[in-house]
């Protein structure tokens, strides 16, 4: 099954690609970028996305690789064997799986996110090469070896706070996500926030004319106010009108479309449009 | 949406991230800010800037911002239909109008009341509107926003003192001269945290890890305390045109003196020679061998010069050219003997970075330290710690 990112993030074609070929290869992929661009949340929507489950492993600055393992709780065993418990001599029973085992023992593929592996030590993963290749490892206190049953597939996420070791690198494929451009930014926006822009234009217009009241508003806004409000929220559209006019084509597209919701809307733009230009005038008139 | 006020500060090197921008967003949404412009600037700071250092580079943002935006005067008709737009650009009077009149009217009886105080006080002002064959009512009560309306094109940008214009922040900015406080912060990204000498530390984890081994036999575990174990070798430019930096220069020598444990540090006069002096007077019989510092103190001590570097190129690549030790020979060659001596020196120059270009002598001495000058500035020398680090 292929990635193609979905309704809630936006992937470009070359981070899907980096996604494919690491669960088609098996190999981990780091991923690196700016905070911000959406690297932990990949994980997520991958699991979404292939319906498969997702660990997650958040990293910090005390994390050891061995915790990812296991750990062995010989104080709790201690505490029990001085209060004659049952299970003492068992030392399976003070054995904590960690999130490694956890995705190497599931019965199904799953999805496992390493986040913010520079936190750590910076022998981290040094630590986790050998686990990280051949998908297995040796728990010494029962002398058994844990092998995944099927390959997971790993993400690790990095905000570059340290260099990671080139063993490391070499056994992941890579991949850095870009500062989003002008259009993916505002796909993104319309994913998290859809139609804002809309809202706030109607809404603005709204108060203004007194049509409607919104909470927590404490006074109604003066035409400047509410003429600068408007100029801070389109001026985006603003600026993509005002550069095709000098690239020489005649006809602006109809912005006012994709900005506001309806009829009533474009009347009250108007109706403001022509309150703004007749005060121009006047204030121009000696 | 707000899309072009992002890319402005992500210009300016501001470190803002798509979550932050996202918060910001909410937050309208939210209605927090309405159609304020002064409230829409401590809610965007408040959401997008995390550091007040970064403060004063936001302030100039948005004022810049802004100013981009009150060149589009006419915005509103750019975004209308083209009907509309054709109608409110003929003369007031003429036949195209009577279409957006239409609306305009039927608007008015809708939702507009004439009705308020302001209505008569200002209505002397609309005399003109009124000969274009408005009614008075709608004239009067167009009247009603004409001070807002007017007042539109000032404010962005010029009106009066904003709290973006005030840059209040201009100290905190990374990038000014050092003020008082912050060079030890800044000072303190060198460090190098080791256990060494006694140990007088209880490790606990360690004491129960073993206890635990033991059976429940008590094992205490010392270990040593942890301390900022980096060196660190200061050569101190003295007199003359640094004369003017001598306040700086002492309080970046205090709060070294007390971040770094080792901390060895020798004057010179103008460049770096075959003698140091030990102390700041300039003495004769306070003089060491650089040579005998080099040989005294080992690799790992990380070396940083301050100074002007403002003087004669004959001073740096003459033999003979020092004015206090004529028999030296070029300085050129005793700085790289220190660095190649050791492996981490830095050079942190008080004079502004933007006037370096145009002192030869400063070109020559970055060019030897390979561009390891910094400005004695705190963002100058955040970014040396960390070369030294």
């Amino acid at each position: 099954m292929q990635f193609q990112g979905s309704d809630r993030y936006i992937s470009t074609d070359e981070l899907s690609l980096a996604v494919n070929a690491s669960v088609v290869l098996g190999r981990p992929l780091l991923i690196k970028g700016e905070p911000g661009t959406g690297k932990t949340r990949l994980a997520e929507e991958v699991a979404a996305a292939l319906g498969k489950p997702l660990i997650q492993w958040h990293i910090k600055s005390t994390t050891k690789a061995q915790q990812g393992l296991y750990e062995y709780d010989a104080v709790s065993r201690l505490r029990d064997s001085q209060l004659g418990e049952a299970g003492v001599s068992d030392i399976a029973n003070y054995i904590k799986r960690g999130k490694l085992w956890d995705a190497f023992a599931a019965d199904e593929q799953v999805v496992l996110l390493i986040d913010e592996i520079d936190k750590a030590d910076i022998e981290f993963p040094n630590d986790l090469l050998v686990e990280i290749d051949r998908m297995e490892f040796f728990v010494y206190e029962t002398g058994q070896t844990v092998k995944a049953k099927h390959r997971p597939i790993i993400f690790i996420t990095s905000n570059n706070e340290k260099e990671l070791p080139d063993a490391f690198l070499r056994r992941c494929f890579f991949h850095f996500i870009n500062f989003p451009d002008r259009d993916t930014m505002s796909k993104i926006l319309a994913v998290h926030h859809p139609h804002a822009q809309e809202k706030l234009v109607a809404e603005a217009l709204d108060v203004f004319f007194e049509l409607r009241a919104v909470p927590g508003l404490r006074k109604k806004p003066s035409t400047s106010e509410l003429i600068d409000w408007l100029k801070l929220l389109l001026a985006d559209d603003i600026q993509r009108a005002a550069l095709q006019n000098r690239a020489g084509q005649a006809a602006i597209p109809p912005l006012y479309g994709a900005l506001l919701k309806n009829e009533q809307d474009v009347q009250l733009l108007e109706r403001l449009a022509f309150m703004h230009k007749r005060n121009v005038q006047i204030s121009m008139q000696p | 949406m707000l899309l072009s006020f992002f890319d402005e500060l992500r210009e300016r090197g501001l470190p803002v991230t798509f979550g932050e921008l996202s918060d910001l967003i909410q937050a309208l949404e939210q209605h927090l800010v309405f159609a304020d412009i002064d409230e829409f600037y401590y809610l965007s700071r408040t959401c997008l800037i995390k550091d007040e250092k970064n403060f004063d580079k936001f302030d100039l943002a948005f004022k810049a911002h802004l100013a981009q935006l009150a060149k589009y005067d006419n915005f509103l008709e750019k975004l209308l239909p083209e009907r509309f737009a054709r109608a409110s650009n003929a003369p007031l009077n003429a036949a195209g109008q009577t279409e957006a009149f239409g609306t305009m009217q039927g608007l008015k009886e809708t939702y507009f009341k004439p009705s308020d105080q302001e209505y008569d006080g200002h209505f002397g002002r609309n005399k003109g509107v009124g000969s274009a064959g408005i009614s008075n009512a709608f004239a009067g009560s167009l009247s009603r926003t004409a001070d807002g309306v007017s007042a539109t094109s000032t404010n962005i940008g010029k009106g009066a003192l904003k709290a973006w214009d005030r840059r209040e922040y201009r100290e905190l900015d990374d990038r000014v001269q050092l003020g008082t406080r912050n060079i030890k912060m800044a000072l303190r990204r060198l460090r190098q945290f080791a256990r060494t000498g006694a140990e007088e530390e209880l490790d606990l984890p360690a004491t129960i890890r073993s206890t635990a081994h033991q059976g429940g036999l008590l094992d205490i575990k010392m270990l040593p305390q942890r301390h900022n174990s980096v060196k660190v070798l200061l050569f101190f430019d003295i007199g003359g045109s640094m004369d003017a930096y001598v306040r700086t220069c002492e309080e970046l020598f205090s709060a070294a003196r007390s971040e770094f444990k080792h901390m060895e540090y020798f004057y010179f006069h103008n460049f770096i020679y075959d003698r140091l002096w030990t102390t700041n007077k300039l003495n004769q019989s306070q003089i060491i061998n650089t040579f005998d510092v080099l040989h005294k103190y080992g690799r790992d001590y990380k070396v940083i010069f301050v100074g002007d570097a403002a003087i004669g190129t004959q001073e740096i690549l003459r033999d003979g050219g020092s004015v206090d030790f004529p028999d030296s020979d070029a300085g050129a060659n005793w700085l790289k003997r220190v660095t190649d001596t050791y492996p981490k020196v830095v050079w942190l120059n008080p004079e502004p970075e933007n006037f370096w270009q145009y002192s030869e002598s400063t070109r020559i001495i970055k060019d030897l330290m390979e561009d390891r000058m910094y400005p004695l500035t705190l963002g100058g020398i955040e970014k040396a710690m960390a070369y030294l680090g």
